[in-house]
């Protein structure tokens, strides 16, 4: 009987697959950064909250004078290392960061990210392509970080690209889903998991994105930066799952005019409702 | 004996292999990723590599990016 329904019984047959990124499977589809934090306690509890299965982190030189903890005591085991290449101002830069992440034994997950450019901090697609290329050639998991453009993505598609990241808005900037168009470009015409990376400054600014159908979304510094960083992670957490959720139930589209929501036929008088 | 970590000089006065390098001047060791004149060395390489007079060494960890 109808009233007997609970919500779990009524959209149990709506299953969402995992999200699969080179034959790896995850069921979050909420992707954490792991710069800027105040504390290393704020990330740990970030994301543990956040429920985040991938995880970014960055590589740099070692600190000769001060000890410092390590950034890898405070993520769990089980979450997957997605080491960035920033720093990197062309594709061969790009290259030697990802050999060393990978000679750590932390894996061989890449995001590349190449940046010349000081001002908007836009990453350069045309040394993306060339990173990415020799990067998957030599085994790497590659998840190239760019800004959205279709024949950029469909070189990177053919370089062997893991997925693709498109950014949403400036990076850092919270002003979410400034390339929304183009990311939906991406979205219908590219057959690899996109990503939407940077910009998102907002819970509602990622459902948005899950919403158009963007397979996960990534966010730093809108978590990092928050008072209070785990519950904010926790937020974007339940906005990505029911972005998702929304997606798959099939959005009905916008319409330009009023479209009455109670039937316009049996009142109970009989003249026509005025204009 | 000069090399160069991290792009400063340091003055070593005898000879060391790169385990003694690392415990001497990373204040924590763990996750430490070395590169000798542009070769990444594992770290089971550590102890039979020695270092020379003007070698340029890298010592790098991972930090928190997004």
């Amino acid at each position: 009987m109808p009233w007997n329904w609970s919500p779990s019984s009524v959209v149990v047959k709506m299953t969402d697959p995992a999200l699969v990124i080179a034959g790896k499977s995850f069921t979050s589809r909420f992707l954490l950064g792991t710069g800027k934090f105040k504390s290393k306690n704020d990330l740990a509890q970030s994301i543990a909250a956040s429920g985040s299965q991938i995880v970014t982190v960055a590589l740099r030189r070692i600190d000769l004078e001060r000890h410092e903890e390590n950034i890898l005591e405070f993520i769990p085991p089980h979450v997957t290392l997605l080491t960035n290449t920033s720093g990197a101002r062309n594709a061969q830069e790009a290259v030697r960061i990802a050999r060393l992440a990978k000679a750590s034994g932390c894996g061989n997950w890449v995001k590349i990210e190449v940046i010349n450019d000081s001002k908007y901090l836009l990453p350069d697609n045309q040394e993306t392509i060339k990173a990415t290329e020799i990067l998957a050639a030599e085994g790497f998991v590659v998840l190239p970080y760019i800004t959205p453009d279709l024949y950029t993505a469909r070189a990177l598609v053919k370089a062997g690209a893991a997925t693709v990241m498109p950014l949403g808005s400036f990076i850092g900037s919270n002003q979410g889903l400034k390339t929304k168009e183009f990311i939906q470009v991406l979205i219908d015409e590219i057959d690899l998991p996109i990503i939407v990376d940077a910009g998102i400054g907002a819970p509602s600014q990622a459902a948005e994105a899950m919403e158009m159908g963007a397979d996960a979304v990534l966010v730093n510094t809108a978590v990092a930066s928050a008072q209070d960083p785990a519950t904010l992670a926790r937020a974007f957490a339940l906005a990505v799952e029911a972005g998702r959720m929304a997606y798959l139930s099939g959005l009905p589209l916008k319409n330009f005019l009023a479209n009455a929501s109670s039937p316009l036929t049996g009142f109970l008088y009989d003249d026509v409702p005025a204009n | 004996m000069n090399i160069t970590i991290n792009g400063t000089s340091q003055q070593l006065d005898t000879a060391k292999n790169l385990s003694e390098i690392v415990a001497g001047f990373c204040k924590q060791p763990k996750h430490v990723i070395t590169e000798l004149n542009g070769n990444i060395i594992p770290s089971e390489k550590w102890p039979q590599t020695t270092l020379k007079n003007g070698d340029a060494l890298e010592l790098v960890t991972f930090v928190g990016g997004g």
